[in-house]
């Protein structure tokens, strides 16, 4: 494994490995199966690739893992069988020093932000690059702003966190996401919860920034319409976590998969029961059949 | 029979991984107290979260139990002749008991909640994970900070609540009641000795200042996510700190005090 | 709240703390009342008995602190107690002064009193007081009192003389 030279400026050192450049997956997920404890497992047997530069969405009803597996991506839990590969490298969660490597260059956008709540919008999105990095305070007031920019909230920077909207708190942790120019970006359920304006936004942004820096993005979501319109490639989950169909928008729009159509037609019955397993109702009412 | 033997079991077994898993997490919060020493900054923000905002609640604490203990002592050494040592009995009630316990017990409930709503709701709102795939060990920049501001807090704090006391008792015992202040000062400068008295109230709010900082960001951290489970990790803040202090005061009064 | 305002505040906190410690420790207690690093020097004495005396009581004479008991230890060849005393060094004591070991009010803490002598040369630093009177033990006391008791009540019939 080669090792570019030690860098000298104050950004985070990058370390590339020129052999691997080749392969265009970023993430590879090997038949990986996981769960908190060992009676019930999130996910089974699921394996998955993400292509670099490109947007990719994990769809799936709630409870079938999804967010689960980002977190597998960060290597914040071991997987109980399986590998996760991160650019060619095996994400194992007990080294601290690879892990605090990879998390360098990965940003994640939680589900509501999870943005400090003690630090204004300003400090939120520098607190990457005043942790990472050795940067001069100008520099990271010009960095910080300029993330702000992109986003559109520049003009929000002294703000505290309590004064902020639930739409505009996702965009600033966006912004701080990719403070330190991240090769992944993840978004944990990025549309939930907004408005169409918010989501239209949300989904432009994301799309732009894909393109414009070249990272890879990964969504995790349950918004198919939104989903289908910027991303390149998708995986559908179901309940038990298991993968039952990937490929791209249009491909999936034409499965005839029954859990696939329930899913993106949003059909109420199908391959997902819509009643909790019960006895018949005749025996419940105390009717005779 | 064979059920509640059971039950009794996995409870003891459940409490002795509890007990084991505050240990670890206290080792972690030692680990990381040196690192947090360097970002002195954050430290300090702390130390005025806990410490400063703390202050209010103390100094009334004080002026009242130092009144309040003037009256009550008057009463009892009057029928002694002994009256002219109100100030002696006042200071030392104070600085070797009163002070370290009472602003231990206040400071549980005052800081100690605090400390656990904010953990616990930072961890509730993914704050915590968002640092840590951020590359930041939250152990380090959130809670071991949070740990030297408190245990740097309370021995200032008991030191103002005896400090503030003991004026309340001269207000009381001099201006109300008419004793001597020469004799009010001296017989307590006589008596008091600085490094038995003074100083083993200040090692006792310290180890305090401890034990209550430690249980508060314990249960934060290890909180249920919700509003049920916050609000029950600070009930426990509370409860568990408070039976802790009360339970090493005893230790450590038998290990300063006894030999007389 | 800004950086300089919570470092103010947090520096005011420290100080009041600091005040509340040194008014503590001086108003509210001994550490000003005795200077033990100023000009001082040691004298020695030995007793059969020092009774309830401990390390930093007072030494006085005519009942204003000279000094204080700075160690108490047996001698292991007399087996008397031997008593060092710290001496303020404003002040000298002929050399045939005594120490005695008293009690301060009936039943209070006990001090060393120096009863100074009339010899015209002072104690050297780390002289021993040749004078010494032991503290008085409550059973010796009494002890002396019924042994006393029961010889006037021997004697009473022969003399027909009562205290």
């Amino acid at each position: 494994m080669r090792q570019s030279p030690p860098s000298t400026a104050p950004w985070p050192a990058v370390r590339r490995h020129p052999t691997r450049l080749s392969s265009d997956l970023l993430i590879e997920i090997d038949h990986v199966t996981f769960g908190y404890d060992l009676s019930r497992m999130i996910l089974n047997d699921v394996s998955m690739a993400f292509r670099r530069g490109k947007v990719t969405a994990i769809l799936g009803g709630s409870g079938c893992g999804k967010t689960t597996l980002l977190r597998l991506i960060g290597g914040v839990h071991p997987a109980n069988q399986g590998r996760v590969v991160f650019d060619g490298e095996l994400v194992d969660t007990r080294d601290k020093q690879q892990l605090y490597r990879l998390r360098r260059r990965l940003g994640m956008l939680f589900q509501f932000g999870a943005l400090f709540t003690d630090l204004t919008v300003f400090e939120n999105v520098a607190f990457p690059l005043r942790e990472h990095s050795d940067l001069p305070e100008a520099m990271i007031r010009d960095i910080v702003l300029m993330k702000l920019n992109a986003v559109g909230l520049r003009g929000a920077a002294p703000l505290r966190i309590s004064e902020v909207s639930g739409g505009m708190a996702r965009r600033i942790a966006l912004a701080r996401a990719i403070s330190l120019d991240p090769e992944l970006i993840m978004y944990d359920e990025p549309f939930a919860g907004l408005d169409p304006i918010s989501m239209g936004v949300t989904a432009n942004l994301i799309r732009k920034l894909n393109d414009t820096t070249g990272a890879t993005s990964l969504m995790v979501s349950h918004d198919v319409q939104e989903c289908f319109a910027i991303c390149d490639y998708a995986y559908l989950m179901a309940a038990g976590g298991r993968v039952v169909a990937h490929g791209k928008p249009d491909e999936l729009n034409r499965s005839e998969i029954p859990e696939v159509r329930q899913f993106i037609r949003g059909e109420p019955d199908g391959p997902v029961r819509f009643h909790y397993p019960a006895p018949p109702l005749a025996e419940d009412l105390g009717v005779s059949a | 029979m064979t059920g509640t033997i059971e039950g009794l079991g996995r409870f003891a077994l459940r409490w002795l991984c509890a007990l084991g898993h505050a240990a670890f997490f206290f080792a972690d919060l030692l680990r990381f107290a040196p690192a947090a020493l360097r970002r002195f900054g954050l430290v300090v923000t702390q130390v005025h979260a806990i410490g400063n905002r703390s202050l209010v609640i103390i100094l009334a604490s004080g002026l009242a139990v130092g009144f309040v203990l003037a009256l009550q002592m008057y009463y009892a050494l009057v029928t002694y002749g002994a009256a002219e040592s109100l100030g002696l009995v006042v200071n030392l009630s104070l600085v070797r008991e009163l002070g370290p316990v009472v602003t231990a017990l206040l400071f549980a409930g005052r800081a100690g909640t605090s400390l656990t709503a904010e953990i616990g709701l930072m961890k509730a709102g993914e704050q915590l994970a968002a640092m840590e795939l951020m590359a930041v060990d939250p152990r380090s920049r959130v809670l071991a900070p949070r740990f030297l501001a408190g245990i740097f807090s309370m021995p200032l704090l008991a030191v103002l609540f005896s400090a503030i006391g003991i004026i309340g008792a001269y207000v009381v015992a001099v201006l109300l009641i008419g004793i001597d202040a020469g004799n009010f000062w001296s017989i307590m400068q006589d008596r008091v000795d600085v490094w038995r008295d003074v100083g083993n109230g200040i090692v006792k709010s310290a180890v305090f200042g401890v034990i209550c900082t430690f249980v508060a960001l314990y249960q934060g951290y290890e909180t249920q996510a919700t509003p049920e489970g916050v609000a029950y990790a600070t009930t426990r803040t509370v409860v568990i700190a408070s039976l802790a202090v009360l339970g090493t005061d005893f230790v450590l009064t038998a290990l300063m005090f006894s030999t007389a | 709240m800004n950086k300089k305002s919570i470092e103010t505040l947090v520096g005011l906190f420290v100080l009041l703390g600091i005040l509340g410690i040194v008014f503590l420790a001086l108003k509210a207690a001994n550490l000003g009342s005795f200077n033990t690093s100023g000009d001082s020097y040691t004298l020695n004495a030995r007793f059969d008995n020092i009774g309830g005396l401990k390390v930093r009581a007072p030494v006085r004479s005519a009942g204003v602190v000279v000094g204080r008991v700075t160690s108490i230890s047996l001698d292991p060849k007399t087996f008397q107690g031997v008593v060092s005393l710290q001496v303020d060094g404003r002040y000298h004591f002929p050399r045939d002064s005594a120490a005695k070991i008293l009690t301060a009010g009936l039943l209070g803490d006990q001090y060393v009193g120096i009863e100074p002598g009339g010899d015209d040369k002072n104690f050297a630093p780390g002289d021993t007081v040749a004078q010494t009177q032991s503290a008085v033990v409550l059973e010796n006391l009494i002890g002396q009192f019924l042994t006393g008791k029961a010889a006037e009540a021997a004697d009473a019939p022969a003399s027909g003389a009562s205290k």
